[in-house]
Parts: structure tokens; sequence; C-alpha cells
């Protein structure tokens, strides 16, 4: 495969106009650096998996098992069944074509089915064709058509063009989500052992090792020692955090690619020193070493085998609650899914901060508690010595996450500490946060390499209004609370607004945090000098 | 295609109650037997699609689509129709969808300027126009309800006087009527007019389109134009309702056109729980909309969770206890 | 099989029927009386032809724009003489022509206009005839 080389100027030259032919008649043509490699069957073996064998997506035959056919609606029946999502939402779409232009893909391709109406129409002509009695009787006039090795294949290109960010199920009017139909689409293709490896690999690591980037315990530990190596050198203060320490308060589950690669490392060490302030009695597990969830973007028994994780070593510890780090699906997940899953969570007690006595009354039922939601509630009872101007080389906008934006609905709780971490503060376009931010463009395991214009042009449109902010206001720190965001985000940046940097929420107040004990800090947390103090080295 | 045959079907339609009622002088296969069909088909089908269709599935997970700030720490102030955390809210949040389009009411309206630059302006018209349509439909329901019941009580009687207060010609020109025919010709140009929404369109948005339009069309011009006999229409209803059909030689004065209109809205009935108009319904059973955005207060019950096979800490310390022992992580069992 | 949320969906579903067998439900025990519009007034009865402005198929269904544009003629253009589709001239007055042969407006006017819940506004601006309660 040829590597990616287009340049901002070719990519952001879109074209909006819909083919000629009608989008039944024009068949889908796999394009290179716009999908992700094939699954390779041990990794999906590992956690049986059905199915797994070698294909190549660019391939004309992909080698699918007898019957598949049969394979596939009798599973559609079976998802129908068990999601009255699915079925509503097959039966009810009007095709007003709201949804259409609100999609990043479709910003960022032109493609016509990547409309988020048009990539559910997909699945929709099938249901149709096999499940009403109209598609049954009237066929393409009514909508429906054959499932076929081409249908099939412009389900898998499309369903994993597309990041679950429900962008679109906020300016639908009956509320469809597409989310829910691509889930359904990788449910399905997942059962052909049509997966990607980008996928496939971390869950089943995930599923072995406790995390997606497969760290072994050993390995956990010492990443948290180069951090604490660093903490100590900026600030003087040895930490010393525990890992599978029974008996602590706190649970703390992050995202793994915090512990992995910059700038999320950054956050980590944001998270370390900002408990050790607090003298937080918590601990790490390696074994629940994982807050993502990449099986939530296979099927969701496996999202829920990887998710028990957290309540079971929550119970073995014998902690009172668990504090969650900044993620983005992996808040959807924790806030919708873990209790109906893995609850309840009958042996973990109502989280109460331990610092200001506030009772998360909001979590009473899950026992999990958002770190923003923590900290806010920290800054708000004046229990932490900030100084924000050590921020003050930074012009800061903040990048709601699709899953904690529309899955959940933290908002104000990032930006309060935000605010009180660094004075310069801006919003982006109004209509590109909050309930109707833009994804980064790689969610939903989409942040491989080989699919690199796939995920630059999902980006283009928050990189759009990034550069809006970056222009008018010069702003250059661009902060979430996702770790996907951080390292998809920054890949990004690089290409649309060089120029802007990528930080999650804790790094700023890591900065901004004055410790007991502390000798003058001249540096932040990346090593770099720290506003007026750079000739202190 | 999809306009051309959408257009050929309603004039299909069109045609054979014209050559029934008109030609064959089947008026009461037109004016009583396909009218009770439809009704039944429609109500029946209704209930089998929303009780037996959508009601036989659960809703496993809490899946609201979050559109404000969450219920949290006290002192930040929470969308409370936005993202509902109590049954209030959602009723709340559920009336405004419903009655006034709330989340059409966001639509933007995404451009590209300058090349590369990506502008969101505002879009209200698609929203302005659906909710015409869909109250000006509405009105003109609950308007008819004149031709099916005697002394015809008071608020029916207001909105008929709200509904005709321009007070504009004789019989007076209903609103609605004048909305609808606008609102529904806007809703059929934006989908050939806005390559995308043509892009998405089917045979089915059109048809429906033009059922409703000929529907209205048809009404319109027996109110304003080729009139015909009211007094007998109302007779022919009042039959239909009371299960006691009017004669013959009454059916055979209403002019044809009745028997179009008559024919049409059957067909509409008929078609309706079959199509993509049962948003009717699935708009109130939408699990983004209807639920609690509690799922953190409150354990949702997904009633065919059932045990999966997990990876153990058993397992994996199995796998691992030297390398745990070796970083200082203490184990179950040394 | 089973019905999951059956409770709030039969309640909406019962609203459902409901609004829609509405008029079913309310006719129930109530005899369907028929408008009988009478003519036989003095003034009628003592025509040798019975017959009104035009054809009494074209009255009934268009009574009502013809008295709109008698209105417009007479009011706004000060015509006052009306020449029927065979020629006969007859004088432009609700109350000199029309309801001096239908003088029993509560047994012909509102007849039809109560049936079909028909408010004519003609009554604003004109004098109803007085006639004896029945």
């Amino acid at each position: 495969m040829a590597k990616f080389t287009a340049k901002p100027d070719e990519l952001s030259k879109i074209d909006f106009t819909p083919p000629r032919t009608r989008w039944m008649e024009t068949p889908v043509e796999i394009r290179e650096h716009m999908f992700c490699h094939a699954a390779k069957p041990k990794e999906l073996d590992v956690v049986g998996f059905p199915n797994g064998h070698e294909w190549r997506p660019q391939d004309e035959d992909w080698k699918l098992p007898e019957n598949w056919e049969r394979m596939l609606l009798e599973k559609m029946s079976d998802l129908l069944g068990k999601y009255r999502s699915f079925k509503v939402f097959m039966d009810i779409c009007v095709r007003c074509g709201a949804c259409a232009d609100k999609c990043h893909f479709f910003i960022g391709t032109g493609d016509p089915k990547n409309m988020p109406v048009l990539r559910a129409e997909l699945m929709r002509s099938v249901y149709r064709k096999n499940f009403t009695a109209a598609g049954k009787i009237l066929r393409k006039i009514a909508g429906a058509r054959d499932l076929t090795v081409n249908v099939l294949k412009e389900w898998w290109y499309y369903f994993y063009q597309c990041t679950e960010c429900r962008r679109c199920s906020v300016f639908c009017p009956y509320g469809i989500d597409q989310a829910e139909i691509t889930m359904m689409g990788r449910e399905l293709t997942n059962l052909l052992g049509l997966n990607i490896g980008w996928i496939a690999g971390p869950v089943a690591a995930c599923y072995m090792k406790g995390n997606h980037l497969g760290l072994e315990p050993h390995t956990i530990t010492s990443s948290v020692e180069f951090f604490l190596d660093d903490i100590e050198t900026i600030t003087g203060i040895r930490i010393n955090p525990s890992f599978n320490r029974k008996g602590a308060e706190i649970l703390f589950v992050t995202p793994s690619g915090d512990l992995f690669a910059n700038p999320g490392t950054y956050t980590a060490m944001g998270y370390l020193m900002l408990f050790h302030e607090l003298g937080l009695d918590y601990t790490w597990s390696t074994y629940a070493s994982e807050g993502g969830n990449f099986g939530f973007f296979t099927t969701n028994e496996m999202a829920k085998r990887l998710n028990s994780k957290i309540y079971a070593e929550a119970k073995r510890l014998g902690v009172k609650w668990v504090l969650g780090g900044e993620c983005g699906h992996m808040w959807r997940v924790l806030h919708q899914y873990m209790d109906t899953w893995n609850g309840p969570a009958d042996f973990l007690e109502v989280p109460k901060s331990p610092i200001t006595g506030t009772v998360f009354e909001n979590a009473k039922s899950t026992k999990m508690v958002h770190i923003t939601e923590f900290t806010a509630d920290l800054i708000k009872n004046g229990k932490l010595k900030l100084d924000p101007s050590r921020n003050d080389h930074l012009k800061v906008t903040f990048h709601d996450s699709c899953n904690t934006a529309r899955g959940m609905g933290i908002f104000e709780e990032p930006r309060y500490v935000i605010k009180n971490v660094c004075k310069h503060f801006y919003e982006m376009p109004e209509d590109t946060i909050r309930e109707k931010t833009f994804c980064c463009g790689s969610g939903t395991g989409l942040n491989a390499s080989e699919n690199m214009e796939l995920r630059l042009r999902g980006g283009f449109a928050r990189a759009n209004a990034v550069r809006f902010v970056h222009e008018h206001y010069g702003v250059n720190m661009l902060a979430n609370v996702c770790a996907i965001d951080r390292a998809t985000l920054s890949t990004s940046m690089d290409y649309w607004v060089p120029g802007v940097g990528v930080t999650g929420v804790h790094e700023l107040v890591g900065n901004a945090l004055i410790m007991k004990g502390e000798k003058e800090r001249t540096i932040d947390l990346r090593m770099e000098p720290l506003p007026g103090k750079e000739g202190a080295q | 295609m999809g306009p051309i045959f959408a257009l050929f079907a309603v004039i299909a339609l069109v045609l054979v109650a014209f050559v029934g009622a008109g030609v064959a002088n089947l008026h009461f296969l037109f004016g009583v037997v396909i009218p009770y069909a439809a009704f039944a088909i429609f109500i029946v089908g209704f209930i089998y699609r929303v009780l037996i269709w959508w009601g036989s599935s659960p809703v496993p997970f809490c899946i609201t689509t979050t559109c404000g700030q969450q219920e949290t720490l006290p002192w930040i102030k929470q969308s409370k129709l936005e993202n509902p955390s109590s049954t209030s809210g959602v009723i709340g949040r559920m009336a405004l969808e419903v009655l006034l389009f709330r989340s059409l009411f966001r639509n933007l309206k995404t451009q590209m300027v300058e090349g590369t630059k990506l502008v969101y302006g505002e879009a209200k018209w698609l929203w302005l126009a659906a909710l015409a349509f869909h109250w000006s439909f509405l009105v003109i329901v609950v308007r008819h309800l004149r031709f099916f019941i005697q002394n015809i009580p008071a608020p029916l009687k207001a909105i008929e006087g709200l509904d005709s207060f321009l007070q504009v010609g004789a019989p007076l020109l209903y609103i609605s009527d004048a909305v609808i025919l606008l609102a529904v010709t806007y809703l059929f140009l934006r989908r050939v007019f806005i390559p995308q929404v043509k892009y998405i369109s089917l045979a089915a948005d059109y048809f429906a389109l033009f059922l409703i339009l000929s529907i209205a069309g048809t009404g319109v011009l027996m109110r304003y134009f080729l009139k015909v006999d009211v007094v007998g229409v109302k007779e022919l209803a009042m039959g239909l309702i009371g299960f006691n059909p009017v004669e013959a030689k009454k059916m055979q004065e209403i002019g044809v056109l009745f028997y179009i209109h008559l024919f049409l809205v059957s067909s509409l009935l008929m078609y309706f729980p079959f199509s993509k108009l049962v948003h009717m319904g699935g708009v109130f059973l939408s699990p983004t909309r209807n639920m609690t955005a509690n799922s953190r207060m409150k354990r949702h019950i997904n009633p065919w969770n059932y045990p999966v096979h997990v990876h153990t800490y058993e397992e994996y310390e199995n796998d691992f206890r030297e390398k745990m022992k070796g970083a200082g992580i203490p184990v179950e069992k040394e | 099989m089973k019905i999951y949320d059956g409770g709030k969906i039969i309640v909406g579903l019962i609203v459902f029927v409901g609004l829609f067998t509405f008029p079913f439900v309310y006719n129930i025990g109530k005899a369907n009386v028929m408008p009988e519009p009478k003519i036989n007034t003095p003034a009628i009865n003592e025509l040798t032809e019975k017959k009104c402005v035009e054809s009494k198929q074209f009255m009934r269904a268009e009574h009502m724009q013809l008295l709109n544009q008698w209105r417009d003629w007479a009011v706004r253009k000060g015509e006052r003489v009306y020449v029927n589709s065979e020629g006969k001239p007859y004088t432009i007055s609700l109350q000199n022509t029309c309801m001096h042969c239908h003088s029993n407006k509560k047994e012909f006017c509102d007849q039809c206009h109560n049936y079909m819940a028909v408010n004519p506004y003609c009554w604003n601006c004109h004098i109803a005839p007085k006639e004896k309660e029945s």
C-alpha cells in the first residue's frame, strides 16, 4: 500500500455532487487509505470470535463462510428481537435529510453514503427485503434489496466509516441514532470474521492482559515509574502510588493510552500529582488497567466481557467506589452500559469525596465518578492551591468528546476546571461544541495509520473549528477529556492546524497545582520552560 | 424515476376511484366497503406495528442522546429538558419534540466557503414547513369531525372559526388548506432540488407526499371550486359512523370528486401502518429521546442480560504472577 | 411473546384508538337527524312556478358563493340587478329577495347550517327575520 501523501489543500477540495447513478446501483469502491486492515484470525480466536480467517478488504474474494447470508439474516433477526431501537430506527426514518450534513465523514468526504440517513439505508434496504411485507412485495419500489456480497462489502466499508459519535441523533427529529445502526452492522460483520485488526488486536490484548495496549503488570509499573521520575524532576517531590492494593478507598481506572504515549502521559502525570497532593487513599489496578472498551466496537457481549473487570477488581480489592479518568467512549460505556451489564454494584458505597465530603448522588447506582466531576468539586470547595499563570503561555479551547457530550452530557465540569487552571480560554463556534461537537474523526477503533485519509477527512470539521479560534484568538492548545482525542487530534492538528497542541485537562491541572513542599517550578509537565522561566535552567 | 413512479401510482388511484364510482357506479364499494376496510387496516395495522412489532423488543440499555448538561454537582445548572434525569423532564422533552419538533429546530446548514472553511448557517425552513404541514394536517383532520358527529361541540366550532377567521370568500377560506398545500409543495420541491435530499429519496417518499397533496387538492376542489353536496356527504359519513349506510340513491347524488377524495384517504389509511408514516407512533418509542438520562443513578435492567465468559483475575494472576511479584505488585497466591 | 413497557404502550394506543374512534363512540345512542329544509312559506306557496333564482341543484352547492357575489355587487359596485342563467332579472337583496320567499330561517337555512356546523356571517350585518319559536 502506498503511503498517504495528499496535502491539506488537496484533501479539503471536497466534491459534494452525488454520483449520477442512484445509490443502489453504485457499487462500493474499497478505496486505499480509507479502510483498516483485516483482523488476524489469531486475534479473533483469543476471545472466541467466530469465523476468523485470512482475508483482505481490497480483494475480490473475502473468503466468506458458506451460508453467510443465512447466518447474517438470522443474526439480524436476533438483534431486531433484542433491540427496540434497531426496529424503530429501521421503520420510522422519513429521509428528511436533516442528518446529512451533520456527519463529519460526510463533510470531509462528500460521499453520499456517509450521510447518516444513507448509511442507515444500506441496512434498511436489506431489512425491508427480509422483514417487511411492503419490501417483500414491492421490492425495489419500496426501497428493498437483496443481501449480496456487494451489499455486505458496502456495509463493511461504511460501518467502519462511522465513529458512532451520535451527532446525527441530536439533529434527527425522531432521535434516530446511527451509532445504534453501526453497532448492529458491526455485530453482523463481526459474525463473519470481518473485523479490523486495529480493533481486534486491542480487544484480545485487553481480554488477556487487562488493557488495549497489552501492557503487562510490570510494564505498567515501570511506565508509571518514568512519570514519577519526571514529576520529581519538575517538582522535587517523589510520589509513591500503589498498584492492586487491597483496602484502598478508591479504585482509579483510566484508559491505558494515558500510560503509553504523549500527550496522554502528561495527563497521567497530572492525575498522579493531584492524588498525591490530596493524600487520596486510592490504588491503580493492573488487571482492570483499561477504562476504554474496544469491545464496544465489536459486539455487545465482548464489551460486557471486557467491562466486567472493573467491578470485579473493585470487589476483589474491597474499595468503596471507583474514579474514572479522562476518556470518551469509556464514559459512554460507564455511564449508559456498565451498571446494566455487570451491576448492581451493591458491594460498593455511594461515592463520597474524602476531601470535600461531597456525595456524588448522580453516580449513586453505578458508583463511578468522572475525574472532572471530582476535580471541579475540589476546586469549588477551595481544596486546591492553583497557579493558573503557569499555563499563561497557553491559549486553550475545549473539545467536547462525542461520547461524553452526547452519551453523558458532561459540559460544565471540564470547562470549570480549565477556567480555574488557565487564564486564557476561548470557545470554538457554538455549532461545533457541546452537544453539537464534532468527532476527532478517528473514534470507534478507527485510529489506525493505514486509513489516514479517512481519519484526516473525518477530522476536518473539528480541525476547521479549531483553526477558527487559532486564527481569531491565537489558540494554541486544544484541551479534551479523551485518550483517543489526545492521540488522534495531535495528528489532525499537525495536518490541518499546525501550531496547535493537544492536552488532557489534568495536564493543565498538574501544571497549575501548587504542591506542598514543591521546589520552585521552572518547567511544565512536558519538560518545557514555564512562562517567564525560560532562562531559569 | 422515483417521483414519476409515485406520480403514476397516485394518478392510478385517482383513476380507480373515478372509474369505480363515477363510471361503474360502485358507490357501495367506494363509499362503504373500502372506507371500512381501510379504517380497520389502519387501526389494527398501527396497533400491530407499535405493540407487537416494536413492543416485543425490549430497550436493553439506557441510550438517551444527551443534548445538554447532565445532572451533577448541585452548583452546576442541569439542562433538565435536553438531558432529563426525571420523568417530568422526559415528558417535557417529548412534548417539545412531538409538538414543536425541537430537534429539527436545531437544524443547521453546513457550507464550505472560501474553498476550505466550514460555516454553519441557520436552516429553519425544513422545520417550519414540517411544523406547518403537520399542524395544518391535524387541524384539517379535527375540522373533518363536523362530518362525523351531530351537534358539534363548541371547541370544534372554535377551531373551525379560527381556521377561517380571515373571512375570505364563501365558503370561507381555511388557512390550514392553504398552508398544507404550500408546505407539502415545499417538502416536495426540496426533495427534487436539494441534490443530497434527492439522492436519498425513495419512490415511497414521493408517494406519501403526492398522496397527501392529492387528498388536500381534491378537498380544496370540493370546497372552493367543483362543489359537491356537503349535506349528502355528511349523511353518508353519519351512515358509516352509525353502521347504517345511506341508501344507494343518496350516494349517487354526491359528485365523483368526493369518491376520489375518499378513496385517496382510504389509500393513505391502508398504506400508513406499512410505511414510514408510522413515525407518528415511532417518535414516542424512540429510546434516544424517551429515556430518562439517569443511568448512573438508577440501574437500567436489560431483560436479556446473560452471563458471559470473562477473563478472571485468578487467570490473570496465573499468567503474570512472577512478573507481578518482580514489580512489587501484591498477589493473591505467593 | 412478551411485550416490554406494555403498560405505557397500551395507554398510548388507547389514546390513539380513542381519538380515531371518537365519532363512533360519540354518536352511540344518538339518532341521526337528517336536515329537512322546509319551503312551505306563504310566499313560496303563492308562486305558480316554485323556482329559486337558479336551479335547486345549483343553489344547494353554490348558494354561498352566489350570496357572496351579490354582496360584492350590491355593496361595493352598487349593482342591484341579477340576471340568472335563463335571462330572468332579480333584485339583489338578501332580505327582500331571498328572505322574502325563505322567510323561515329556522326551518330552512338553519337546518343544513346547523347540521354541518356552518356559521355564516350573513346575520352579523343583516337582521334575521323574526319568527315564532316553533
